[in-house]
């Protein structure tokens, strides 16, 4: 076990790397000189920009950048400071992340609650009416864009019917109800029919057919020896999903407002803060490889046939 | 699965019969070796009595046509049918942005006082371009690289997998965005700067599949049964690996061209994509955002348009992987 | 908290001899899209306590779908299933509810499949799925049931069962694993044990060692075996009588021994043929042509017709129901049976 936790964790570093690298040469290549927006309307003296160039590292070579900054990054945990908003990334990081976990963990609780029970119902009645409803439904979701369907939503229940805010954070835990929902949509949609596919092959295996040999009452059966089994590949999608959710919901921020890491990365795109743009995407990264390796050590737990490898 | 298409028709008969021996004997049956050629043939039967396959092949023909000949779908529409043609008073001296839809224009007009039908009809054009083109981009890309490592795998499958890890590890979007900024300032933007973005993104995920696939159909017992009377790697690839391997690659490919379609209209909508004076549906939904709840009916028919386009291709990837799955046979 | 696996409560032990099964005129079939599946032909059989009966057929014969409707576990949406009787101890099976006949599953009846690395839960330990059986029918705590897998698991040799009580089934070898799926049965002292194609999927050496174990745990407790496979060898040191199917209905019933020494019904002669033995000098296997028909379009009148040399018209016309026959001890559904016989010796 502690094997397989080493391999894992020594083949993330390469990855990290090159994908750090990757980002960091994209973002410093963004068009736009950070240092003029400095000084906003009027022109920078030589003086000033030649302390401002290397305060930020920006007179040298790219490669010493990187380097300098992964240092930074991976000693100190430090992002760097946003040229244009002067403030360390980390405290701008900091101040958004909790609306993106926030919205991300209601988001996986309602696909969890929603998703699991809507496939486990299609599965059990499969070809009956609740089967179709769900395969139809989920289809119809995945098939409309998410922004799509943010606006309709903010139109149709928020506006129409009152029942939402729609938009920004001003009404505490409810106005995170409605983006979480939409969010949720997409993925509760796979959640219903992976679970859905997986009970149903499940169901179909010899060791199911044993336990009803055994005279095990059905909910046993189904509960004990068919989700046991089935569920190995669910928990590890929602799990997937959760770690690109904690990167940030790029378009459920921006249609719904919500102060988060994926709204403030597309604004900082737009006005090239580049540290905000390298330094929040690095985030999403690690959060992401974090929790892959968290996902796979899960799936080692849940099924003992991976553990001996 | 015919000879037709092979260049030496009368290719290694020997072979073909000494594999058709081993296969048997391998496999159980003679009907192994011809196990991939049928497959197609009774997937393309069981295809045509789905009715969602109907529906998907209709939904997918329109927009296809939409998108070739704009022109015909245009043509009824009482409104003038150049989707530039916009003018925010007629002649009359009157208003004619953000109408409501009517028999004069059958979709209402936007914020610029354009006819919505057409700037909706021709916005199709855009979305099926990307979305077909980036597919069978990365799809050449994925598909070669992912096949060459599964079945050599060695130091070339290695690098090829850290290499797709990596990609795999930037989230999509963000990566999408980033790079279509690097190489092109809003304005300059075209449809080449987001095929070429998309697709270089988009291969890892069908690697990775394909790879997998290739692996699987390697250890099979046919594969190895032709190996052993002589088949050479080529012939095995192209003969046996690919017809089999290829099957979840191409419902995954269906599906991927909704979800292109489905990213280019975020990419615009978020102002990162195509630009004006280029006509996109979620370039449309994003000039009216502001007025979306005043005007519902700016994001209605764009947005259906849109879901219906993506479900198209949804519902044929779901038909086809039915049909291809020999278990629901 | 009573004894809940016996469905006559606390019922004694069978004595050899007494009637433990009778099975009447038993039919499967399966409604799919494609058609009506006629799996299960009007089966009738008896088994008592010590006998070992085997059931013998090719696949698609429709032995293990008898199996499965004996234990009550044939899928229902597509299978549907009749019977005059299934009798087990005076009892009849159909007419009990579903919650008493889940106590004869597993408590009085137990059933072996042939591969036991898929018919064994991969993620649960073989000591928990041993135990689940004294857990859930005898009410025991876990420790309790522990213990008693660890007994079981000596019983049928697994060495070193304490140590591997908590490993799972893909740790074992497939002789092994069968053993655990063995003691898994055994763990009620269940009076009928049935055992579809046990050996099929292990080595030659452990068949007989599997074939072994079974052996001895019958004897213990008057046990009835009934033995489902395709291997005429591995049955004829171990039957008592044997039932031969072809296409869901049974051609031949009769005592193993009469059965070897010279069967009755064309199809069985063609198998006992096809076995080629060390001493025959062949110069090609002796296979009878053709192959077993789709159960969707069994032929008319008898199944096995089209294959069969000896075939007239009645043959394809009228359907052959199970009779005695002159000079035989066992049962044959075979129009010309006297006529084969007296031809051929």
């Amino acid at each position: 076990m502690f094997r397989f936790t080493a391999r894992r964790v020594l083949l993330m570093i390469p990855t990290f790397i090159g994908a750090s690298a990757i980002i960091f040469f994209a973002g410093f290549a963004l068009p736009g000189d950070p240092v003029s927006a400095f000084g906003g309307e009027r022109e920078l003296s030589d003086s000033t920009r030649a302390v401002l160039e290397e305060r930020y590292r920006l007179d040298q070579p790219l490669l010493n950048q990187y380097v300098g900054y992964m240092s930074d990054l991976v000693l100190d945990f430090d992002l760097g400071e946003s040229v244009l908003r002067r403030r360390p990334v980390n405290d701008i990081f900091w101040e958004a992340f909790p609306n993106t976990a926030r919205l991300a963990l209601l988001a996986v609780a309602i696909e969890i609650v929603i998703g699991l029970a809507a496939g486990v119902l299609a599965a059990l009645r499969k070809g009956r009416f609740i089967d179709q409803l769900v395969l139809v439904s989920t289809t119809l979701v995945v098939a409309i864009p998410v922004f799509v369907l943010g606006f309709a939503s903010q139109v149709l229940l928020g506006v129409k019917l009152g029942w939402f805010p729609i938009a920004g954070l001003n009404e505490g835990f409810k106005s995170y109800l409605l983006p979480a929902f939409v969010l949720a949509a997409l993925s509760l949609a796979y959640v219903a029919r992976l679970t859905r596919t997986s009970l149903v092959e499940t169901m179909r295996q010899d060791y199911v057919r044993t336990a009803q040999a055994k005279g095990l009452r059905p909910s046993r059966v189904i509960g004990r020896h068919g989700l046991r089994n089935a569920l190995i590949p669910v928990v590890t999608y929602i799990g997937i999903d959760l770690a690109f959710l904690m990167g940030g919901a790029i378009v459920t921020e921006t249609v719904f407002n919500i102060p988060g890491v994926g709204f403030a990365l597309v604004r900082a795109i737009g006005t090239r803060d580049n540290a905000i743009v390298v330094g929040f995407t690095l985030a999403a990264v690690i959060m992401f490889l974090l929790i892959s390796l968290i996902i796979d050590l899960l799936y080692a737990v849940l099924d003992p046939r991976i553990r001996y490898e | 699965m015919s000879d037709a298409g092979h260049e030496r028709p009368l290719v290694e008969p020997e072979v073909e019969r000494a594999e058709a021996i081993a296969g048997a004997r391998a496999g159980g049956n003679v009907e192994t070796l011809e196990r991939a050629a049928s497959l197609w043939g009774d997937a393309w039967r069981e295809l045509r009595k789905r009715w969602i396959f109907w529906i998907a092949a209709g939904l997918i023909s329109l927009f296809t046509l939409m998108a070739i000949v704009p022109q015909v779908f245009v043509a009824p529409s009482p409104a003038t049918h150049d989707p530039r043609d916009c003018g925010l008073r007629a002649e009359d001296g009157t208003f004619q942005d953000r109408l409501r839809p009517s028999s004069e224009h059958w979709f209402g007009t936007d914020l610029q006082g354009c006819d919505y039908y057409a700037r909706v009809i021709y916005g199709a054009r855009v979305s099926i371009v990307i979305g077909v083109g980036v597919t069978a981009l990365a799809g050449l890309i994925g598909l070669t690289l992912g096949g060459i490592a599964g079945f050599y795998g060695g130091w070339f499958d290695q690098l090829i997998s850290r290499f797709v890890d990596v990609l795999f590890a930037i989230p999509f979007l963000v990566a999408a965005i980033l790079f279509l900024n690097v190489i092109a300032t809003a304005g300059n933007r075209n449809i080449g700067h987001v095929l070429l973005v998309l697709g270089v993104f988009g291969w890892p995920t069908l690697s990775r599949l394909f790879r997998a696939s290739v692996i699987q159909a390697k250890a099979e017992d046919y594969v190895e049964a032709a190996r052993a009377v002589g088949a050479s790697n080529r012939r095995i690839l192209v003969r046996h690996i690919f017809p089999n391997a290829i099957a979840p690659a191409i419902v995954y490919a269906t599906i991927a061209i909704g979800g292109v379609i489905a990213v280019e209209a975020t990419l615009s909508f978020l102002g990162v994509g195509l630009t004006l004076p280029a006509i996109s549906w979620g370039l449309m939904i994003n000039t009216a955002q502001t007025r979306i709840i005043t005007d519902p009916h700016l994001l209605l028919f764009p947005g259906i348009f849109l879901s219906l386009t993506v479900l198209g291709f949804l519902l044929l990837g779901d038909a086809v992987r039915d049909a291809l799955d020999p278990r629901l046979r | 908290m009573s004894t809940r696996g016996s469905v006559t409560e606390l019922a004694p032990r069978p004595e050899i001899g007494e009637m433990l099964l009778e099975v009447e005129n038993l039919a499967v079939e399966f409604r799919t899209d494609a058609g009506v599946v006629k799996a299960v032909n009007r089966n009738s059989f008896n088994l008592k306590a010590g006998e070992t009966m085997a059931i013998i057929g090719e696949s698609g014969s429709g032995k293990s779908v008898t199996a499965q409707a004996i234990m009550g576990i044939v899928p229902s949406p597509p299978g549907v299933v009749t019977a005059d009787a299934i009798r087990y101890r005076g009892q009849d099976l159909e007419e009990l509810s579903e919650r008493r006949r889940r106590r004869v599953r597993g408590g009085d009846i137990a059933m072996i499949f042939q591969d036991p690395l898929t018919s064994l839960n991969p993620v649960y330990s073989v000591g928990f799925q041993i135990g689940e059986m004294f857990r859930v029918h005898r009410g025991m705590s876990r420790k309790e049931a522990k213990e008693r897998s660890i007994e079981l698991m000596e019983r049928v040799r697994i060495p070193e069962a304490r140590r591997r009580v908590g490993d799972y089934p893909h740790q074992f070898s497939g002789g092994m694993r069968q053993r655990v799926m063995v003691a898994m049965a055994l763990s009620l002292e269940p009076t009928i044990l049935i055992a579809d194609e046990p050996t099929t999927a292990l080595d030659v050496t452990v068949q007989a060692q599997i074939m072994e174990i079974l052996k001895d745990l019958q004897r213990d407790n008057n046990m009835g075996l009934i033995l489902i496979t395709h291997d005429l060898g591995v049955v004829a040191s171990v039957a008592d009588s044997v039932m031969l199917m072809y296409a869901g209905s049974v051609m031949e019933k009769a005592p193993a021994d009469d059965f070897y020494a010279n069967p009755a019904h064309p199809y069985a002669h063609g198998l006992m043929k096809s076995v080629p033995r060390l001493i025959d000098q062949l110069d090609r296997l002796d296979a009878i042509k053709g192959a077993p028909p789709s159960l969707l379009n069994v032929p008319p009148g008898c199944p096995f017709n089209p294959r069969c040399e000896y075939a007239q018209d009645r043959c394809r016309e009228e359907i052959p129901l199970l009779r005695d026959i002159p000079g035989y001890v066992g049962q044959v559904a075979c129009h010309f049976a006297e006529e084969v016989r007296n031809g051929r010796t």
